[in-house]
């Protein structure tokens, strides 16, 4: 074992129950995040082979992407969704959790919001989930990524995945972003250099001034973004901020376990020295807010620039990819950012609704109203505890006010599994994280943003620089 | 889970980079409860001119004639030929379930995402990984002869055509290859090791007992 170790080498190393000659390891499994959609069939599968799930106390669960935004007392209305959400319930009362959270409760929420701030996420912990975005905890020094449906059934029997270590990427980031930037730019400027497959293969490690200078939930927009890149999984160190975010969370350890629990974390970074395969260095001064144009989220350019032109692609593939967004996008080559006019305007989803991001899109709100030719603008809260924060702030008052919806929290028109989406053609600034085809609605066109930026989108009907107009 | 060795069949070009699983199975769909039926919902924006729906009478719907698969000289293909990053977003294992259940056996692409390149082996689609120039020449082949087929020999970890044109080695993980070939199930392989995961269990809790 190497001297000077990656952080990512010392949560992969410590998790390790057992490994072969040729890597392939058995990796101990902390915490398990299960929700509606990618656990029915593990759970199944489960009971067919009638085994039991090995630890249930790893388990926090929560409905999220099925549940409704409005309308909360008269249940869910789709049946089909209805069922997927009651499956959840009767599986988790069937064989138990550590936490449950289900539709309604008053701490329900996406699963990527509520897992840290109950404290179900901590430093050190490998944390899975059936869900890409599972990356989002990695903020917290943890290993965590996203499994699919068999490796949910195989976390639920054996408590350990088969894995093996990827590679190491350190992205590091100098100076501060400046005002105006957010961390949700800095992932898209990242994802725009790097490709959406240039981590692919690779855990990402956040780190450098420009991080440590986030915010948690700058951190977790971060780690949350790393998938975009094509990595599994995104980290940072632990660290001060990290320590005082986690402190007094209702899952989070106390008394003398707590002092012990700070003592480990405190080791919970890259040696200094330690070899990453890969090392990306970004100026965070450079930095500016950013708009994708594309139906992929490395089809990016800052706020000030123009829709690119295919004509001056070389590579082949590149060039038709480009021409199918376009036309898929409905924009033309060369159109200034700015000139984009939005339909609709969506301020969520695991990337972009805890309080940090409401409050930066409620400072552009404040005041103003939303522009006359935008159809909808809504802002889904990431958790039923930071709609509480919210509203106990007056933020739900600056959005209503201004005219946005204020809606119950989950996944909402981030994947458009329940009524919120887009119609075909419809334009939307969204704060979500994927921009594919389809993604909030067949045919509908997303444009990738920060809450900022959305809010700013919104009052003026267009894209605008938030550093300049607001 | 089927073992998988060898498999000769019909190649179906997807001339696109970075499919992602929203593509391949649009996110209605994923409201089942169950493993089995999404072959007809798959690629369903790219297929059928309309919008589906979970429920809907597939084989009354209209299909985009000029979608690759909706094309009579590929039907009953089993293998996907396919571009750079396929697979990518999200970890819905429902894009290997539906790629399975409409008859596909494996995939051929220069790379995939992580996510879903694992979600294949878990359900017996083999994602064949072969350099750009190979993937090149399979996509002229595939146009240029109809009813280009290919064989995948796991075992031999060779790609090859009928025709004899083209014949392409690749490398696969060898653990991977093992549990397909035989058709291990990876649950009952890990709790053969039941004890050495108890005893960290204990060793790890004793060391952070707030994990416990």
């Amino acid at each position: 074992m190497p001297l000077a170790r990656t952080l990512y080498d010392k949560l992969f190393d410590s998790h390790t129950v057992r490994a072969e000659s040729d890597g392939t390891s058995l990796l101990y499994i902390d915490r398990h995040l299960v929700h509606e959609v990618t656990s029915p069939q593990a759970y199944e599968g489960l009971r067919l082979a009638a085994r039991k799930p090995w630890r249930t106390r790893s388990i926090v669960a929560t409905a999220d992407h099925n549940t409704p935004t409005t309308h909360w007392h008269e249940g869910i209305r789709d049946p089909i969704s209805r069922t997927q959400v009651e499956t959840l319930d009767d599986n988790i009362r069937a064989t138990g959790a550590r936490a449950y959270f289900p539709f309604r409760d008053r701490r329900q929420g996406i699963v990527h919001v509520i897992g840290p701030e109950n404290g179900a996420t901590l430093p050190g912990m490998t944390v899975v989930c059936g869900d890409s975005h599972t990356s989002t905890h990695g903020a917290f020094a943890c290993l965590a990524f996203g499994i699919g449906t068999s490796e949910v059934e195989h976390v639920l029997a054996t408590q350990c995945l088969i894995a093996k270590k990827s590679k190491s990427m350190l992205v590091h980031v100098d100076n501060r972003l400046s005002r105006g930037v957010t961390a949700k730019d800095l992932a898209l400027a990242i994802i725009g250099r790097i490709g959406t497959a240039g981590g692919t293969g690779y855990a990402i490690e956040f780190g450098g001034p420009g991080i440590r200078a986030l915010s948690m939930e700058g951190r977790m927009t971060l780690c949350n973004m790393a998938i975009e890149a094509g990595a599994r999984a995104g980290m940072v160190a632990a660290d001060d901020v990290t320590v005082d975010y986690l402190r007094g969370r209702p899952l989070a350890p106390t008394g003398a376990d707590w002092d012990r629990a700070v003592a480990h974390w405190r080791t919970l970074h890259s040696d200094a020295g330690a070899h990453f395969d890969a090392t990306v260095v970004v100026d965070a001064h450079e930095v500016v807010p950013q708009v994708t144009w594309g139906t992929s989220p490395e089809m990016v350019v800052p706020v000030e620039g123009r829709v690119p032109d295919p004509d001056r692609e070389k590579d082949p593939t590149r060039r038709e990819g480009m021409e199918r967004a376009l036309k898929y996008m409905g924009l033309e080559p060369n159109t200034a950012i700015t000139d984009i006019r939005l339909d609709k305007i969506f301020i969520g989803s695991c990337t972009n609704s805890r309080i940090e991001d409401l409050r930066m899109a409620a400072a552009i709100a404040r005041g103003r109203r939303v522009a006359p030719t935008v159809r909808v603008a809504m802002v889904v809260p990431g958790s039923g505890l930071v709609k509480a924060q919210a509203e106990a702030e007056g933020l739900d008052r600056v959005f209503k006010d201004a005219g946005f919806e204020w809606r119950e929290p989950g996944c909402s028109m981030c994947l458009a599994m329940n009524d919120d989406r887009l119609e075909p053609g419809e334009r939307c600034a969204s704060t979500s994280n994927r921009n594919f085809e389809g993604r909030q609605g067949a045919g509908g066109r997303t444009h990738l943003v920060s809450p900022a930026m959305a809010a700013a989108a919104a009052i003026t009907g267009h894209f605008v620089d938030v550093r300049r107009q607001f | 889970m089927q073992p998988f060795r060898q498999v000769t069949g019909l190649v179906v070009p997807l001339d696109r980079a970075n499919v992602d699983t929203d593509a391949i199975i649009p996110k209605q769909f994923l409201k089942s409860i169950k493993r089995s039926g999404f072959g007809p919902n798959l690629f369903d924006e790219w297929r059928y001119l309309d919008i589906g729906q979970p429920g809907m009478d597939n084989a009354t719907r209209p299909l985009n004639p000029d979608f690759v698969l909706n094309q009579p000289r590929y039907k009953g293909a089993t293998i996907l030929l396919a571009r750079r990053n396929f697979g990518c977003g999200s970890s819905r294992e429902h894009a290997p379930w539906a790629l399975a259940d409409y008859g596909f056996r494996a995939i051929i692409a220069p790379s995939y995402a992580d996510i879903f390149h694992n979600n294949s082996y878990k359900n017996g689609l083999l994602p064949v990984i072969l350099p750009e120039s190979a993937v090149d020449r399979l996509f002229h082949e595939a146009a240029a002869f109809p009813g280009f087929t290919l064989t995948i020999d796991l075992e031999a970890q060779r790609v090859h055509s009928a025709n004899g044109n083209v014949g392409y080695d690749f490398d696969v993980d060898p653990f991977r290859k093992h549990c397909l070939v035989n058709g291990l199930d990876d649950i009952g392989l890990t709790l053969a090791h039941a004890d050495d995961i108890r005893a960290f269990e204990e060793r790890h809790f004793r060391e952070q007992p707030w994990l416990a």
